[in-house]
């Protein structure tokens, strides 16, 4: 049995290192400095879905991000990792879209590949946090979804048996295929990349990339099919004007404001019995504690 | 008709804590609009769960009651509140940001083609002005009053944003456990109840996913709820490190909280986690051992009324918001802390 799996992954910025160097004199976050990486829960789903890869031999991994031509990085890095094609949705009358908006251009990439068994996802996006986009896409195709999945016990073309995570528990539910399974970060890391994949890949282009190219460059790659990203635009997706981007979006950004760490008026103590024992009889004193 | 709604998640015919607080939001942002607040429960042998919600100031609650719908499962629950909200056309719905609230959110916006925005922390009632391009390509300034300000964290709790669903609707937004304040309005509220027709609702073929096995525990602490805490980070070095601020937590009544570098390394179990990915607290006093202060762990304690960092190092980012910073390890203040209380008090 040969599963056709499909992988949604996102390009974020790394919010996870907020570190002081991404900080401006002001004490706001400098986003440009924050490196764009692959978003942390979709490598957990890539691993699902490349143990059903192994478990059912002759499984085929496509993986499919939206977003800007430089997301094709995450596809490339999911090819030396196991995956064996890669399509990057990019367009730009796509920009600008909520989660909605981004459900809807994926699930009409998914329907233009077609025939599919299962849609893995990361659980969340470390930029925006919603969790939405799993839920809607498998809203959109009409299908039902398992999220905050641990790990698929059980896979088949009929059904799948899952274990998720739910508030204050576990769960194992059994669903039917096709489906939607978003994958929590407590499920199983990503294995790291293949180093012959790496060798055979490492040159792997988007057809845009390659348009761009000299003719020798065209004709190189014109040979091994195998290293072509697939890029889809909009027309390509026959997606309906009203539903992508920033028309397709029913969420505004009214306004946003950076968080700005005012330094308070604090008292510096050092750890001397000296300065606990006084700090402690302040504190009782003025009846914050005890 | 155009009415607040909050979603009541329920485990067994217990209401959840998240969905009471959103009641109690509910009824604020419903008494500014002039308009009812109504509230949706679906599950299974919910005789009497309206004495748990009508006080919160809910003048209409939905009953989905069908064996079947507990425990929660997506696709019957979506259809029962698209399809109810199809009729009753909400102005407003609220959810908990919770395993269930973003499964099922999601669905319901999609399904209706409104906006949903994750993880509020603050929802207010407001005008605002936006520019909107006209069938011609030109602009002009429209103005949009009485809509939901949705405000929330985003960037990793870098920066926070106001959201605004201007042209559809409901204006759906989820809103993490303990964010809101849960107050009862009147024991005596009188609320309608309506008990409809499940299977009017939710078509059987719903009915796919399989719940073969499930485990839930009741929080074993309250972090939410204590007033004072004493969170351990990274700093505090072992799983031994912890068990004297158990100690000192003991003695000074407080909850032991932690930074998810502690969670991660094993040293205390999840449940403790403060922060964006954990438990969002308010505590009067809040004892930070440990830990840096990255923006996930501040987005859920910075309210805290005194915030004290212990921190070996006394560049730590989180000093930036502490009022003491006590600038030694946690090994040696610890132990002081103690014994200076044991002196001190009583
Ligand atoms: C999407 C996302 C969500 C997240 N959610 C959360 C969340 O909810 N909660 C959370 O906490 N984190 C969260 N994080 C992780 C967060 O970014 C930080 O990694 C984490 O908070 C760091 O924990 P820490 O401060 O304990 O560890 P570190 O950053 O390693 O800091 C340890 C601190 O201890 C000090 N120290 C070392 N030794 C000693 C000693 N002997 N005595 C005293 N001080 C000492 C050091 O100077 C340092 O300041 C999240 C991250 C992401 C990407
Ligand atoms: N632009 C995108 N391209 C591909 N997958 C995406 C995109 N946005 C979201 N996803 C998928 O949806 C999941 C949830 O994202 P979010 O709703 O943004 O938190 C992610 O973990 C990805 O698997």
């Amino acid at each position: 049995m040969s599963l056709k799996i499909i992988v949604l992954a996102k390009q974020v910025p790394d919010t996870r290192n907020v570190g002081p160097d991404a900080m401006t004199p002001e004490g706001t976050v400098n986003r440009a400095v924050l490196p764009a990486v692959f978003n942390p829960e979709d490598l957990n789903a890539l691993e699902q879905a490349l143990r059903l890869k192994d478990a059912n031999p002759g499984s085929t991994i496509t993986m499919i991000t939206m977003g800007l031509p430089k997301a094709a990085e995450v596809l490339k890095e999911g090819i030396f990792r196991g995956a064996d094609k890669g399509v990057l949705l990019t367009d730009r009358v796509l920009g600008g879209a909520d989660t909605l908006a981004t459900s809807y251009t994926l699930a009409q990439g998914i329907r233009k590949l077609g025939d599919f068994d299962i849609i893995l996802c990361g659980r969340q996006a470390i930029d925006g946090d919603t969790a939405q986009v799993g839920p809607q896409v498998a809203e959109k195709l009409g299908l039902t979804q398992i999220t905050y999945t641990e790990e698929i016990l059980e896979c088949t073309k009929e059904k799948i048996v899952a274990r998720r995570h739910i508030d204050g528990g576990v769960e194992t539910v059994e669903g039917p295929m096709p489906i939607v399974v978003t994958v929590n970060g407590s499920a199983a890391p990503c294995r790291s990349r293949n180093a012959k994949r790496v060798m055979k890949y490492k040159k792997a282009a988007t057809t845009l990339e390659i348009a761009a190219a000299s003719e020798e460059v065209q004709a190189f790659y014109a040979q091994r099919p195998y290293l072509q990203l697939t890029v889809w635009n909009a027309a390509d997706l026959e997606a309906d004007p009203a539903q992508i981007g920033k028309t397709g979006s029913p969420t505004n950004v009214k306004s946003v404001k950076n968080i700005v760490f005012k330094a308070k008026e604090n008292k510096s103590l050092t750890g001397s019995d000296a300065d606990i024992e006084e700090l402690i009889v302040e504190l009782i004193q003025n009846n914050t504690i005890g | 008709m155009n009415n607040v709604f909050v979603y009541c998640e329920l485990e067994g015919n217990q209401v959840a804590d998240v969905s009471l607080e959103l009641l109690t939001k509910g009824r604020t942002l419903a008494n500014k609009l002039g308009v009812q607040l109504e509230a949706v429960a679906v599950g299974s042998g919910l005789e009497g769960i309206e004495k748990q919600i009508i006080p919160y100031g809910v003048d209409r609650l939905h009953i989905f009651d069908a064996p079947g719908l507990f425990p929660y499962t997506s696709l019957p629950h979506t259809s029962a509140v698209v399809n109810l909200f199809k009729e009753e056309k909400p102005e407003i719905c609220l959810l908990g940001a919770t395993v269930i609230g973003r499964d099922l959110g999601p669905r319901v916006s999609s399904a209706l083609f409104s906006g949903l925005t994750a993880d509020c922390t603050q929802l207010e009632i407001g005008d605002y002005e936006q520019n909107v391009k006209q069938a011609d390509g030109t602009m002009v300034k429209k103005q949009f009053v009485n809509q939901l300000m949705q405000i929330r964290p985003a960037f990793g709790g870098s920066i926070i944003a106001t959201i605004v669903n201007p042209d559809h609707r409901p204006q759906m937004a989820t809103v993490r456990d303990g964010v809101m304040k849960k107050e009862i309005l009147d024991e005596n509220y009188q609320g309608e109840v309506i008990r409809h027709d499940v299977a009017k609702y939710v078509p059987l073929t719903d009915y796919v996913v399989k719940v073969l096995d499930r485990h839930v525990e009741a929080a074993k602490n309250n972090l939410k709820g204590a007033s004072i805490i004493v969170a351990g980070g990274y700093g505090v070095g072992s799983a031994e490190g912890f068990d004297k601020l158990f100690e000192l937590a003991k003695e000074i009544h407080a909850e032991v909280g932690a930074s998810r570098a502690a969670v991660d390394a094993g040293w205390v179990s999840h449940d403790r986690q403060v922060g964006q990915t954990g438990v969002t607290c308010r505590p009067k006093v809040y004892i930070a051992c440990g830990i840096s202060g990255a923006i996930q762990h501040i987005s859920g304690m910075k309210d805290a009324g005194i915030i004290i960092s212990i921190n070996s190092d006394p560049n730590a980012p989180i000093n930036q918001i502490a009022d003491y910073i006590i600038t030694g390890t946690v090994e040696e203040v610890i132990p002081k802390m103690i014994k200076y209380y044991k002196k001190n008090s009583k």
